[in-house]
């Protein structure tokens, strides 16, 4: 995982919005993962639109020096299969 | 912390458990749900879809369907079928006796399916002494199916007794053997639980050796129902909080919702799926659930150090044994249950009726002695 990276959100994960962020399920592996603020869950939306990691966090207007925060729990994601590179 | 955010409840539930038939061939001694007769009010095929339906449009992930024993009911695929379709996953409970080779391959052929057998014994004798003569061999026997038509991990499930603690690991090598998963979860003193839970549920000792047991096997599924457990040290993997209302309810046969999946009682009842406005409009207005949200106050765990880690223990334990819901778990690690609940019955604490519920009159096996009678002769389950 690193800003030049491509990534999608799995086919078989739904996210399901809440007021903290989101729900993300994953259906094959049957893990359930939180999404801890409505910032998160518009980066991971936005992964699928963008060429790389740092183009979806400058999509949505995440400051740079928060960038860090997000590659670090874009990995979580990655390893819980939530996302994954295309 | 994502535990407050999960305490003042959810726009919907992350899973529910829905029993859907009160039906058993079963008369286990523990039965949350006292099952054994079906109930003629039980939901239709049409209500049960449209309940999918409301599920479906809530984006709740998955159901864990019970009883009963819900193969018994002949719509039972119809159901399971049309929820899968509709991107609600299935996890059913079953003892087994509806699995056979057949329905066995049929169930390996679908997605989104977790199947777990009830098993409460290692052996024959220690788990036909709480689930009936011949179950095990049922249980077993539906296992062996599971394997030979290439199920993959289907889910092995133990509610831990006082007769079975020692037998985890034997429960575990039975998992290995399947490759299958192994489950283990609380007994409660609810429905047919509540006349046996004094002689079967774990002793302190016993409760300890269970905590350094899962810490040691997190991968050892739980249904985050240990989470008392987690007083004796590092908190268990999962949930450590009640999720009563907040992430999880139950719907019972006929369509009643009621916030913990345990407490199948009309004072944790917030209404129906019948209702105008459905299962939504009970999850999202009931006063009750709304109430569960609140913060709760640590009552007489407050001076205990320990109540950050064990939340003051299961709702439904409490509930059922006399202890305000602000009092200790009886099981408390720290040994302020027994006292809580001697005093509450001192203090004139009326238990809440169990009644028979469903079960079939002096039908099925009571291997295990009665250490009390039930308080009320009424009905209060149905």
């Amino acid at each position: 995982m690193n800003l030049e990276g491509a990534y999608r959100l799995d086919p078989r994960v739904a996210l399901r919005p809440e007021p903290f962020g989101a729900l993300a399920y994953h259906y094959g592996n049957r893990r359930l993962v939180f999404l801890r603020s409505p910032d998160m869950v518009r980066v991971v939306e936005a992964l699928a639109d963008q060429p790389t990691v740092a183009d979806a966090l400058q999509s949505v207007a995440i400051d740079e020096k928060r960038w860090p925060s997000f590659v670090s729990a874009l990995t979580d994601l990655e390893s819980s299969e939530v996302i994954r590179a295309r | 912390m994502l535990v407050d955010d999960l305490k003042r409840g959810l726009d919907a539930p992350i899973c529910l458990t829905w029993e859907l038939t009160y039906a058993c061939n079963l008369a286990c001694v523990h039965c949350l749900s006292s099952s054994g007769r079906r109930d003629p009010r039980e939901l239709s095929t049409a209500e049960a879809k449209a309940f999918i339906d409301e599920l479906h449009d809530l984006q709740v992930f998955y159901v864990n369907i019970g009883g009963g024993e819900p193969t018994i009911r002949r719509d039972f695929f119809e159901i399971v079928e049309y929820a899968i379709e509709r991107g609600v996953g299935v996890k059913f409970s079953t003892n087994g006796s509806r699995i056979d080779p057949a329905t066995a391959r049929r169930l390996a052929a679908m997605d989104y399916l977790d199947v777990q057998i009830s098993i409460d014994g290692s052996d024959a004798a220690t788990n036909d002494a709480v689930r009936g003569e011949g179950s095990f061999a049922m249980a077993r026997a539906a296992m062996e199916n599971l394997a030979a038509a290439d199920f993959g991990p289907f889910k092995i499930s133990i509610v831990v007794t006082r007769h079975n603690v020692d037998q985890l690991d034997e429960f575990e090598a039975m998992a290995a053997s399947y490759g299958a998963q192994l489950r283990v979860t609380r007994l409660r003193p609810s429905g047919r639980g509540a006349d046996t839970w004094d002689e079967l549920h774990p002793t302190n000792e016993q409760q300890r050796t269970l905590y350094h047991w899962l810490q040691a096997r997190p991968h050892v599924l739980t249904g985050d129902s240990f989470f008392h457990l987690s007083a004796l040290g590092e908190p268990l993997p999962g949930l450590n909080m009640c999720g009563a209302g907040r992430v999880v309810c139950l719907v019972d046969p006929v369509g009643d919702v009621f916030a913990c999946p345990f407490v199948m009682h009309d004072e944790f009842k917030g209404g129906s799926v019948r209702d105008a406005g459905g299962f939504t409009a009970v999850w999202r207005g009931s006063e009750l659930f709304h109430s569960l949200r609140e913060p709760e106050s640590a009552g007489a765990c407050a001076s205990c150090g320990e109540f950050d880690a064990c939340q003051g223990g299961c709702m439904a334990s409490k509930f059922f044994t006399g202890i305000p819901l602000d009092g200790p778990d009886p099981e408390c690690v720290n040994g302020h249950g027994e006292a809580a609940r001697l005093a509450a019955l001192a203090g004139g604490a009326v238990l809440p009726t169990v009644g028979p519920g469903h079960s079939k009159p002096g039908s099925g096996p009571t291997p295990v002695r009665l250490g009390r009678k039930p308080v009320g002769a009424g009905s209060g389950l149905t």
